[in-house]
């Protein structure tokens, strides 16, 4: 049923339609309203649910995109936060050569630490890595490239690789030996330093909670750098511990829009009081 | 350095602390500090994305993602708030985080820190150290006086990478309390039981003492 659509009020005092309709009539006028309704129930519906099929898939199958000499960014403060399922997955894959942008390297054996025994990471991007000793043992057999970050700049660089930024100034760093190298500038009488965005091929991220369209809602201490990472890869996969009907998440509550998560997997490894655990 | 001495140094910082403040503690000794603000009015910064720390009260608190920036587990405040590492950092870069109390490898009398790395060891983590330097309103040192080998710590020039080029604004021991003015360094405090010679024998950098010089209450 399409109603006539009414001359737009003098003085526009609220909409005259349910909210969320009177916008776009207003827009698009009768026959405009018409095609989106068509369309919305049968075409473009049936396009969305393919793509939700797609994206929610099993861990084995969405790191299969990563490939050798990818660049990866993985969430995560120490074991917080960070992709456990994925990484785990990880160590059966293939693929080596890898640049890992995180910011610890995991621990001796534990998490991306697995991955560095496996001689599957060629360089390491992050901000400490002191709580992983083998990550220095690599380095000085000439296994590993490092590049250290201070963790605000890491954050921010990332950020600008989401959002398209070509780069930034930061006092951060500024006079030490991290600048070394780096363009530095005086801003209204203060050194700043050139840093440049980060970005990556594949990022994994963890949530708390995912809907079959790619929403994520993190949880505490364990947001960290997940949300920002969403952002900076071309192909991103999240790892949440449940997975909900699209609509069950408050557009209020949801940290990362779906545009930015293409792959969906459930947790199989969490991180409860006693360490590391299957769910 | 005694626990005792590591908790006379956090009495002292925690002393510091204004309400209505926000304060970013590192690890090691500035971690102690919370233990001893009395006001509930002084809001805990971690740069791993939380305003609003409040220090584990029992063990069925303890939540395995909820942490510290020193992946110790922490609490939730009333009226805490989380967020992600940018907007952290942007808190910490932009001025938004009035006090940031840290820990050092060595403080020169300029007030120049090193606090990240020790020459000729690999340099593996600098964390935070940097942004905090940068952007907090005032960075109070709180460390031993000298290291473990009684090497000083707060010495001429600092022979350790420094952290950044913006200076601190005070030093917290367990000796003795020390501000800059005018840029310069200055003995405000001695801890209780402490004399002047113990601090000159200990202090490789000049300072000029404090006409006001007080006892640590």
């Amino acid at each position: 049923m399409v109603e006539a659509v009414p001359p737009l009020p003098q003085e526009w005092d609220g909409p005259a339609f349910p909210k969320d309709e009177a916008p776009r009539r207003f827009l698009l006028g009768g026959l405009g309203f018409l095609f989106i309704q068509m369309a919305e129930r049968s075409f473009c519906l049936s396009i969305k649910e393919v793509m939700i099929m797609q994206k929610q898939m099993k861990a084995e199958e969405a790191v299969q995109k990563i490939q050798s000499g990818d660049t990866l960014m993985v969430g995560g403060f120490g074991l917080v936060g960070a992709p456990l399922t994925l990484i785990d997955e990880l160590t059966r894959h293939d693929a080596g050569g890898l640049t890992v942008i995180s910011n610890n390297l995991g621990e001796p054996g534990r998490g991306l630490g697995i991955l560095l025994r496996q001689g599957k990471v060629k360089r390491a991007i992050g901000s400490y890595f002191t709580s992983n000793r083998e990550v220095g043992d690599f380095y000085h057999q000439g296994k590993l490239e490092i590049q250290l970050l201070p963790q605000g700049t890491m954050s921010e660089s990332i950020r600008a690789g989401g959002a398209g930024i070509g780069g930034y100034y930061t006092k951060t760093s500024a006079g030490t030996e991290l600048a070394k190298g780096k363009e530095v500038r005086e801003i209204n009488g203060e050194l700043y330093v050139l840093e440049l965005p980060l970005k990556a091929n594949v990022a994994l991220v963890k949530a708390a909670k995912a809907d079959t369209l790619g929403n994520l809602v993190y949880y505490k201490t364990a947001r960290n750098f997940n949300p920002l990472m969403a952002a900076a890869a071309d192909f991103v996969i999240a790892e949440a511990d449940e997975i909900v009907e699209a609509g069950e998440l408050s557009p209020e509550e949801i940290v990362t829009p779906h545009l930015f998560v293409d792959a969906i997997v459930e947790s199989r490894l969490i991180l409860s009081k006693e360490g590391v655990v299957s769910k | 350095m005694t626990r005792d001495s590591q908790m006379m140094i956090a009495k002292r910082a925690a002393a510091e602390l204004q309400p209505h403040s926000v304060v970013n503690l590192g690890i090691g000794i500035p971690t102690l500090v919370a233990k001893y603000v009395e006001s509930d009015l002084v809001y805990f910064h971690t740069e791993n994305g939380m305003l609003g720390v409040q220090e584990l009260r029992n063990e069925e608190e303890f939540d395995p993602s909820l942490v510290n920036a020193g992946k110790l587990p922490i609490s939730e405040g009333i009226g805490a708030s989380y967020f992600d590492s940018a907007e952290s950092f942007g808190m910490i870069r932009g001025g938004h985080v009035d006090v940031a109390v840290l820990g050092a490898l060595q403080v020169d009398e300029q007030g120049f820190i090193a606090n990240w790395a020790i020459p000729g060891k690999n340099i593996m983590g600098v964390g935070g150290a940097m942004d905090l330097l940068s952007g907090a309103g005032k960075v109070i040192v709180t460390t031993n006086h000298t290291a473990k080998n009684g090497d000083p710590k707060i010495v001429h020039t600092c022979s350790y990478p420094i952290t950044s080029l913006r200076k601190v604004d005070m030093i917290i021991t367990e000796l003795a309390v020390f501000t800059f003015e005018a840029g310069k360094l200055v003995l405000k405090e001695l801890m209780p039981g402490v004399n002047l010679a113990e601090v000159r024998e200990k202090t490789e950098a000049a300072f000029k003492i404090s006409e006001q010089i007080t006892a640590v209450r």
